[in-house]
């Protein structure tokens, strides 16, 4: 049984403004054409909004982890080191691409890119505000799992065509690592697809419209939360988890036989992963571009919605986003059998458990 | 039974052992206050070294013009790579006994590793280590320095050590 929500109708809808361009457009040249520049344009706003996220992210990551360690991160280049990692992007262009004999060249020029597009297509389907998304797909959820376990395909691909031992092995741990927490990623996401009865990303934002997922859906959906905070920082390679780059500080890793660019679209490539699932848990967990609202109390609504969405789903991604760096600069790092028994004899089992657990919530409907 | 008792306080004892772990870093994360770094170029007037930092090695003189170097050698020659010269005279002293008085103490900061073996050995404790690091300069030459001053001369009641304490 799903039950219906009403929407907040005073929410700027950016529907009229996407459609407006695309009438001038169709208006200006013939459909095919208006077609192809719109594609065009998408994409270069996705590949500016990649580039400038990216490039901030390692800023702030920079930045949080000093402040973690009692020394202040870097505070020359620019205000505050605004522009430090500009300063370091144009460094590693400036850096010589080692080719490598025996590798098997196409695969190896292909891994970075296979990351990177990756992350591209799962930034299309997130939605920024009401209406502002590139698409809306009804498999919305299912899509964004599907398009991000592409990455590892990348990760595999560099280690197996650097033709090199430590590469290798490193790939094939990380390959393990990233295949078994997808499932628990999955699995965690199930919960509030069982709650909110949709897997469009729009239609999950809808329906907390009169309060986030995570207080309606009390119990299992702070579970849920927990799980797939650990799971999905398990899944980029991130925090305590990143034993498959950390070989890259003391051995090697499967991006050791890389320099210049394309270690420079590894990096970001993990950042933006970041970013993404950060984006995810908040719009499935914490309400996405919803604002903070109280189910019956329709002037604190009112008084929420003042703040505009985009804020708050940048705000939400960001609190996520620290909470991820939090976890990093914390804990030391586990080993690859310590990982692997995390996932597969305690992740798992509360992840099963708690999906009967939700599954019996919403027959007898006690949530909210 | 007791297995799976076990399973269970594992997971809430190892939840409570990372939350005490973040509840650290968040302090920190949350008090600027307590940052360690000196920011060098701006602080330069109020910056003080600690105590046992080790700038350069120093001959300390007293308000007199004292020191309490004897020129015995043995700082030259326990110096692991020469960077201490001394030149010292003979003199008929007062009770008209030959004595050994130092005339310069020449001490290469170029050379000089700053391993503290002068400082620590020296039986009248006439070395030490001082605070100042801004050293640089633009000719080699002022790097060779004289570490007893113009005019100075051995302090009287200088009671030399004969164990050195590690």
């Amino acid at each position: 049984m799903i039950k219906k929500y009403h929407m907040h109708f005073n929410i700027y809808d950016f529907t009229s403004f996407t459609q407006s361009i695309d009438k001038k457009l169709n208006e200006l040249m013939s459909p095919s054409w208006a077609l192809l520049s719109e594609f065009i344009l998408v994409g270069l706003v996705i590949l500016t909004f990649y580039a400038i996220i990216g490039l901030y992210l390692v800023y702030a990551e920079r930045k949080v982890c000093a402040f973690m360690q009692n020394r202040i991160g870097p505070n020359r280049v620019g205000k505050w080191g605004l522009l430090q990692t500009i300063a370091d992007l144009i460094k590693l262009l400036m850096k010589e691409l080692i080719p490598i004999k025996q590798a098997d060249k196409i695969l190896f020029n292909l891994a970075p890119f296979i990351v990177i597009i990756a992350s591209f297509m799962a930034i299309a389907a997130i939605p920024f505000a009401k209406g502002l998304h590139a698409i809306d797909l009804n498999i919305g959820i299912f899509y964004m799992i599907a398009v991000s376990s592409l990455g590892v395909i990348g990760i595999l691909l560099a280690g197996w065509s650097s033709n090199s031992k430590y590469p290798l092995i490193g790939a094939m741990r990380s390959g393990a690592q990233v295949v078994s927490y997808e499932l628990s990623v999955g699995l965690s996401l199930l919960t509030i697809i069982i709650f909110s009865g949709t897997m469009q990303l729009s239609g999950i934002v809808a329906s907390q419209a009169d309060g986030w997922w995570i207080f309606k859906g009390h119990i299992p959906a702070v579970i849920a939360f927990i799980v797939f905070l650990i799971a999905s920082t398990a899944e980029t390679n991130r925090g305590p988890f990143d034993l498959a780059e950390a070989e890259s500080e003391l051995t090697a890793g499967f991006h050791t036989e890389y320099s210049g660019i394309r270690f420079a679209f590894f990096f970001l490539a993990e950042y933006m992963n970041m970013f993404i699932v950060a984006s995810i848990a908040a719009t499935v967990f914490l309400g996405g571009w919803m604002p903070f609202h109280i189910g019956g109390l329709v002037a604190f609504n009112q008084v929420m919605d003042f703040i505009p969405p985009l804020c708050w789903y940048f705000g939400k991604t960001a609190f996520l986003i620290y909470l991820i760096m939090w976890f990093k600069w914390t804990f030391p790092r586990l080993r690859i059998d310590q990982l692997l028994t995390l996932e597969w004899k305690y992740l798992l089992p509360i992840n099963l458990l708690n999906i009967l657990l939700v599954a019996f919530l919403v027959m007898k409907g006690w949530y909210f | 039974m007791n297995s799976i008792i076990k399973y269970i306080t594992d997971i809430f004892k190892g939840v409570k052992s990372l939350w005490n772990g973040l509840r650290v870093t968040g302090y920190y994360f949350v008090h600027p206050g307590q940052i360690v770094t000196q920011q060098y170029p701006e602080n330069r007037k109020t910056l003080e070294m600690f105590e046992r930092f080790k700038g350069e090695v120093i001959m300390p003189h007293d308000e007199n013009n004292q020191h309490q170097c004897t020129g015995c050698g043995i700082c030259e020659l326990n110096c692991p790579n020469g960077s201490i010269e001394i030149i010292s005279n003979r003199i008929i002293n007062a009770e008209g006994k030959q004595e050994r008085i130092i005339d310069k103490h020449i001490y290469h900061l170029s050379m000089c590793t700053f391993c503290g073996l002068c400082v620590k050995t020296c039986p009248s404790d006439a070395l030490s280590f001082g605070l100042k690091f801004e050293h640089a300069v633009f000719d080699r030459h002022k790097l060779t320095k004289v570490l007893n001053k113009t005019g100075s001369s051995l302090k009287k009641d200088v009671v030399e050590k004969k164990e050195v304490k590690v």
